[in-house]
């Protein structure tokens, strides 16, 4: 947790190329690559879509493992900036899309996510722990209600279809490979962003709120305005998955933010870990293997398939029962087993996430 | 900042007047009065110890003048400054720094961490979104903290991993942060061996001539060397105020305190 080693020993001979780890040069290589062997529904289905539920958790990991709050929001936030692109940009429904250029309609949609996240983060940052879920889980199933009843905006129960995104650089974005690229590319934005400011000030401050606000205050820190500028930059991660989510499906509807999507988000960054921004990325890609190949693996067993929600369940229940701290915190005790020195029983030394 | 305790060019508010001024302050938890009628002048600069029994009221006090609760009586003023309504924030800002009893540290963090979480607070980077430079000025201002305190050996060591008294001195390094006008320590010593409590004297001893305190102490030897007067607290009262040494042989002070069964 050292953030402001900047005179650590070693580092300052090093470029910023040799302080990169190995394992991230092979990810990258590996994830740049894959479309040369994956095919277009590895590529849309599994890991666009992979990336995108990544990026709203990843909105929820920071807010809960840096910040100490849980919003069930998430989803709510990511669906409004949906919502939104469609509203001011193009779909099926002209009545009401505005057909404003990409250029004016995608900002003002993250301007208007940010603007609802601040308000949820100002209305449930005077809660805490299980009533900030009770608040947040109800502004969730009021948006969806409201959504649902209202035809005017967001027109009601159908929503809008035929939300895409827009032609740039003459590429279909929709196409599998470019829109791999794309949800890749603003995936790993969301997660250097949220780990530059883990250990920038701001993230630094937001962990001690965590840790000990009494401390904070008394150290000169404006605990509420800190948890409220959490919730508005977390907004910002949420809205830009949501947009992404509108144009995968091209479509956006009540359903996108119910309640079972909402708590979805939870579960993913539950089984993935909390304690790193990667956890959300894992979680996110068990959540897409299991809700794609369930079925099918259920109706070979001779199993209804809309039992798949079972084993999501099932595997969420064994890793919060084994390891609270998901599948990253079950790597992290299985590589300290490991380093552990039979004899004297001592840890070797492993290296911190 | 390379000196930050010395430096006074960041402090804010207007400087005039005595550092801390309480008029009748109480503080009431329901039917129970833990603090009442206290009236209290510090000036610029001056060391005052507060001793008193366990219960008298002591940490309330400190409780009250940070603003961790608020007072439900009377005013303080800091610097001139009424403060009465302040949050804990915006009275720390104005120079107004404290340690804590029981040490409240960020034990996930390292040594560093801790003291630039402090420092930062009382700086305008509080909000930043970028990681500081290199010569960042709030990271060498607790760099130089960690080095006062003799906390340079384990300046990368998570806070759980220290010692007791490793952890009192970085709570000391905390309250050191900024530009501190007046400190409130809370039993600095509590737990100390008497090597580490020969350096905390130094320390305080060693502190500029314009950054006042208020120490609450149980031991007398290091109460009585480090501070210029002496208020005793009873029962949410104050009791007596004077010079150490008019304190020390008061007798009513002595049969209640120095040889009573409350002492330690």
């Amino acid at each position: 947790m050292a953030s402001i080693d900047t005179h650590a020993d070693g580092l300052t001979s090093q470029s910023w190329v040799e302080r990169i780890p190995a394992h991230y040069y092979f990810i990258a290589i590996a994830l740049i690559s894959m479309p040369v062997f994956a095919g277009d529904f590895i590529l849309f289905q599994i890991f666009g879509w992979t990336f995108i539920l990544g990026v709203i958790s990843l909105s929820l990991m920071f807010l809960a493992g840096y910040g100490g709050m849980v919003s069930l929001a998430q989803m709510t936030i990511a669906g409004l900036a949906g919502y939104m692109v469609a509203i001011f940009g193009n779909s099926a429904i002209d009545t009401i899309s505005q057909g404003w250029p990409w250029y004016v309609a995608i900002p003002l949609a993250l301007l208007i996510a940010v603007l609802f996240g601040t308000i949820v983060g100002w209305l449930a940052v005077r809660t805490d722990g299980i009533y900030t879920i009770m608040i947040t889980l109800a502004i969730a199933s009021a948006f969806f209600y409201f959504t649902r009843q209202n035809y005017v905006i967001f027109n009601g129960y159908s929503g809008f279809n035929g939300v895409l995104p827009p032609q740039l650089f003459g590429i279909d974005w929709r196409h599998p490979v470019a829109f791999y690229y794309l949800t890749l590319f603003w995936a790993v934005a969301a997660y250097c962003s949220v780990v530059y400011i883990s250990r920038a000030p701001f993230g630094l401050a937001l962990q001690g709120v965590r840790d000990n606000a009494r401390r904070m205050a008394a150290l000169g820190y404006n605990v509420t305005a800190h948890r409220v500028a959490a919730y508005a930059f977390a907004a910002l991660l949420a809205g830009i998955g949501g947009i992404l989510l509108t144009w995968q499906s091209g479509q956006i509807s009540p359903g996108t933010a119910g309640i079972g999507p909402a708590i979805d988000i939870l579960v993913i960054a539950v089984i993935g870990g909390l304690r790193h921004p990667v956890g959300p990325f894992i979680g996110a890609f068990i959540y897409v293997l299991l809700k794609t190949f369930a079925v099918d693996v259920l109706l070979s067993l001779g199993l209804a398939g809309e039992r798949f929600q079972l084993l999501i369940g099932l595997g969420f229940l064994i890793i919060v029962f084994w390891s609270p701290d998901g599948l990253l915190g079950l790597w992290e005790r299985f590589r300290s087993s490991r380093s552990r020195d039979p004899l004297t029983g001592r840890n070797g030394g492993g290296r911190e996430l | 900042m390379n000196v930050p305790v010395s430096n006074m060019t960041r402090i804010s508010g207007n400087g005039v007047g005595n550092a801390l001024e309480l008029r009748g302050v109480g503080k009431s938890f329901g039917a129970l009065a833990a603090l009442a009628d206290i009236n209290m002048v510090v000036k610029p600069g001056e060391r005052r110890a507060v001793l008193g029994s366990n219960g008298a009221g002591k940490t309330t006090l400190f409780n009250c003048i940070t603003g961790d609760f608020l007072a439900t009586a009377g005013t303080i003023r800091f610097f001139g400054e009424d403060i009465s309504a302040f949050p804990a924030y915006e009275r720390i800002r104005r120079g107004l720094r404290r340690t804590y009893q029981i040490s409240l540290l960020f034990t996930a963090l390292s040594v560093l961490d801790n003291v630039y979480l402090a420092c930062n607070g009382v700086s305008r980077g509080r909000f930043s979104f970028r990681r500081p430079q290199r010569n960042d000025a709030v990271t060498e201002s607790a760099e130089t903290l960690v080095n006062m305190v003799h906390l340079d050996s384990v300046r990368n060591t998570l806070v759980s991993d220290l010692s007791y008294g490793q952890q009192r001195q970085l709570e000391i390094a905390m309250a050191l942060s900024g530009a501190p006008r007046f400190i409130l320590f809370d039993e600095p010593a509590a737990g100390l061996s008497p090597a580490e409590r020969r350096e905390l004297i130094d320390i305080l001893t060693n502190l500029p001539g314009h950054v006042g305190y208020i120490i609450i102490e149980h031991d007398m030897d290091v109460a009585l060397r480090v501070s210029d007067s002496v208020t005793m607290m009873h029962n949410g009262r104050i009791f007596k105020e004077g010079k150490p040494a008019e304190i020390e042989d008061d007798p009513e002070v002595q049969a209640l305190y120095l040889g009573g069964e409350n002492h330690g």
